[in-house]
């Protein structure tokens, strides 16, 4: 495997700084905020620039070098069985094995969904695999909706064959392309909390999976992604902040066992099955997990 | 509610460190954070203020738009209503008495610093980190922001051992006649009631709180409402409603503390001696039928609020606030104020008194019918609510004109705390 090591950091975070610090100049430049600065909170002040100090001088010294090799590892992994799977499924297609191809949909999907972050940083990859209708303009739409809406809306396979070679070679292409990803820790950080961001905006309402509504496996595997992240990094985590890392792992725990309730046979049950106030409390439950989550950033120091 | 504690943590380094919402919420989540609160009160917590603020510390008068959260009653109950409310019921979702317990306390912090126009926490020199603040308040004043919290009904169930603390006269409302009630505007285990005389304000406050109950507690309906604002009727006159009436009339004199005893601050009754010096509060999601009610004549419309709709005077009257004489007669010699109309109703005697804090509400348009959405969030104070709402309600809900063009869809009653000191929280008494 080669395996290239970065530290990029992205370009978002350094403007960002640079706009705060420009705000920052601005605030002590005006008399009267810094005047009627009461004693406690210049005192704040002091030991918030010397802790500031700290946390960078601990960022410096912090390798997420393994964390990230065996997150590269893992999506590897991930890639392999997403193409091993949807072989399976778009042979099924191309058959015109109706039932078996349905069968084999949401299970193949979920290798994908796990590493979704690390695909939405392949440029097209992202929709050209996993685009919903209007999410791309009509004649661009191909991929796993695209295959889904011929399956479970127009009931065949016929006409779904050239969809189904695109989206062998789309998962062929991911997996060579994840090779050379550039990932970091705050990519991981990052793409933890996107994982959650998706399953907010789409799995929980049963966007995703306008026809099969097959969308509690994306739900499971988008948890699972973040939860892997969290795995990795919860030995520097748990060092950097004990009480995040202790709470964030009760929270994912009770959303598995919230999802759990849902399980059946080697899957779930369909979304169409869900009543209002089961969807409420798997959406507030996963709200709940994705707050800690967004601060695992702390280990980024500054 | 521990002094000791406060006590052991006076000198505590950790006072002096910044705190992240991060570090918030942890604490939230471990039992630090009652420690912190009571040692320094707010200023190790919240030290970052808005600069309106601080000008305001440093003597120029905004302290108008401020009305203290620390006191021996909650705010937002006799104070003079605020242009808009956003009402929240929150289902507790942990059963640990020690997380309520931390979240009244993160609660108590965040709403004491809101309300002095403070933002949450300190900008973090970590910008890999969400906001601590969710910030559509920076810069604003705080607008007369009070926040309001109470206990629910169902908080006294099994869940957290406080069935003995229960009230003996507080439950959930009895069922009165022609209630359409629908589960998505009733109940909660908790209340928070957000009045401002800026919407995103009060907006501001609900969300940010909503924030820091995740894992804890979740939003279980809210409700958003208004009446015209200070800037449109300067005078202060009686609000209307979306019926056009004037509203409130009758209430009872918030500034007369006698009254206030009388009327709207518990005693230590009913085995809840927790509960002195707060205040139970009815919540009844009221909608108007709007287009229903524009086809009635105005004299049909007079005669149902028993009030004329310009002046508000009383039928009979000149003046808003003459005297009710529900014996007079008309000139055809029946009462001048119909014995069914609203006002005659809810005065009865005028021994039953309630202190109203209702508000407006648009809930957009009916999907199913293209009608509005509109109507009363009608909130009330009291000592006691079998007392007082609600005989009100049964007298009202058995006979009122009013009835034909209003139906109660929500509704829920919350104890609501007597009043926290600085250092101390909300709920203190109870848990």
């Amino acid at each position: 495997m080669n395996l290239k090591l970065h530290t990029i950091i992205p370009a978002g975070i350094i403007l960002s700084s640079l706009l705060f610090a420009g705000c920052s100049e601005k605030e002590s430049a005006d008399p009267a905020a810094s005047e009627t600065k009461t004693e406690t909170s210049a005192a704040n002040t002091g030991t918030s620039a010397q802790s500031a100090g700290t946390d960078s001088a601990a960022a410096q010294t912090t390798d997420f070098s393994a964390a990230v090799e065996s997150y590269r590892t893992f999506a590897v992994e991930q890639c392999d069985q997403f193409v091993k799977q949807t072989e399976k499924f778009t042979e099924a297609v191309k058959a015109g094995k109706l039932e078996e191809a349905k069968a084999l949909y949401a299970p193949a999907r979920s290798y994908y969904e796990r590493i979704e972050p690390i695909a939405e940083a392949l440029g097209n990859l992202d929709p050209d695999i996993d685009a919903r209708v209007n999410d791309v303009d009509a004649a661009e739409w191909r991929g796993f909706h695209r295959i889904e809406k011929g399956l479970w809306e127009d009931k065949t396979t016929k006409g779904q064959e050239a969809f189904a070679d695109r989206l062998l070679q789309d998962a062929q292409l991911l997996r060579a392309k994840v090779e050379t990803v550039d990932i970091d820790a705050s990519l991981m950080v990052t793409g933890a909390v996107e994982l959650l961001n998706e399953v907010s905006s789409s799995k929980v309402t049963g966007e995703e999976e306008l026809y099969s509504h097959t969308d509690l496996y994306d739900f499971a595997a988008n948890v699972e992604g973040a939860a892997k992240i969290y795995e990795i990094l919860k030995p520097d985590l748990a060092k950097k902040d004990p009480d995040l890392e202790k709470q964030i792992g009760e929270r994912f725990d009770a959303l598995k066992k919230e999802l759990d309730a849902y399980k059946k046979g080697d899957g779930y049950v369909s979304y169409t099955e869900l009543k209002e106030d089961e969807v409420r409390k798997l959406s507030q439950n996963l709200d709940a997990l994705a707050e800690p989550l967004s601060n695992m950033g702390t280990l980024l120091g500054v | 509610m521990s002094n000791r504690e406060h006590e052991e943590t006076k000198d505590s380094s950790i006072l002096k460190k910044p705190l992240s919402r991060r570090d918030l919420l942890r604490l939230a989540g471990t039992g630090g954070l009652g420690l912190i609160i009571g040692g320094a009160g707010m200023g190790g917590l919240f030290a970052a203020k808005e600069r309106k603020t601080a000008a305001a510390v440093a003597g120029h008068p905004d302290t108008e738009d401020r009305i203290p959260f620390y006191g021996k009653h909650q705010a937002g109950i006799i104070t003079p209503s605020q242009n808009f409310i956003y009402f929240a019921a929150f289902d507790v979702t942990t059963t640990d008495a020690q997380e309520l317990k931390k979240l009244f306390q993160a609660w108590t912090a965040a709403a004491a610093a809101m309300t002095e126009g403070s933002m949450l926490g300190e900008e973090s020199a970590n910008h890999n980190l969400p906001p601590v603040d969710t910030g559509e308040s920076a810069g604003l004043s705080p607008s007369r922001l009070t926040l309001t919290f109470g206990a629910g009904p169902s908080l006294f169930d099994s869940r957290f051992g406080l069935a003995s603390k229960r009230p003996a006269n507080f439950s959930d409302l009895p069922a009165f006649n022609g209630d359409q009630l629908d589960a998505r505007w009733c109940g909660g285990d908790l209340a928070v009631q957000a009045c401002a005389d800026d919407l995103q304000v009060a907006f501001h406050a609900i969300r940010n709180l909503a924030r820091i109950a995740r894992g804890t507690a979740v939003l279980r309906w809210t409700q958003e409402g208004f009446q015209r604002t200070g800037s449109a009727d300067p005078a202060g006159g009686t609000p209307r409603n979306l019926l056009g009436f004037k509203d409130g009339t009758a209430n009872p004199d918030a500034t007369s503390s006698e009254q206030m005893n009388r009327v709207v601050w518990a005693g230590a009754e009913g085995g809840a001696a927790w509960m002195a010096g707060g205040s139970y509060m009815a919540v009844r999601r009221i909608r108007m039928r709007i287009e229903v009610w524009d086809r009635s004549s105005l004299k049909d419309q007079e005669e149902t609020f028993g009030r004329y709709r310009a002046s508000g005077a009383p039928l009979g009257g000149q003046h808003e606030f003459d005297k009710v004489d529900l014996s007079a007669k008309g000139p055809d010699g029946s009462p001048a104020i119909p014995a069914n109309s609203h006002m005659a109703l809810a005065r009865g005697d005028g021994s039953v008194q309630i202190l109203r804090r209702s508000y407006s509400y648009s809930g957009g348009m009916d999907a199913k019918t293209g009608q509005l959405d509109a109507g009363l969030l009608f909130i009330c104070f009291q000592r006691d609510l079998q007392k007082q709402f609600i005989p009100l309600q049964q007298k009202l809900a058995k006979s009122d004109r009013l009835n034909e063009y209003i139906q109660h869809v929500g509704s829920a009653v919350f104890a609501c705390f007597p009043g926290a000191s600085s250092g101390g929280y909300i709920g203190e008494t109870l848990l």
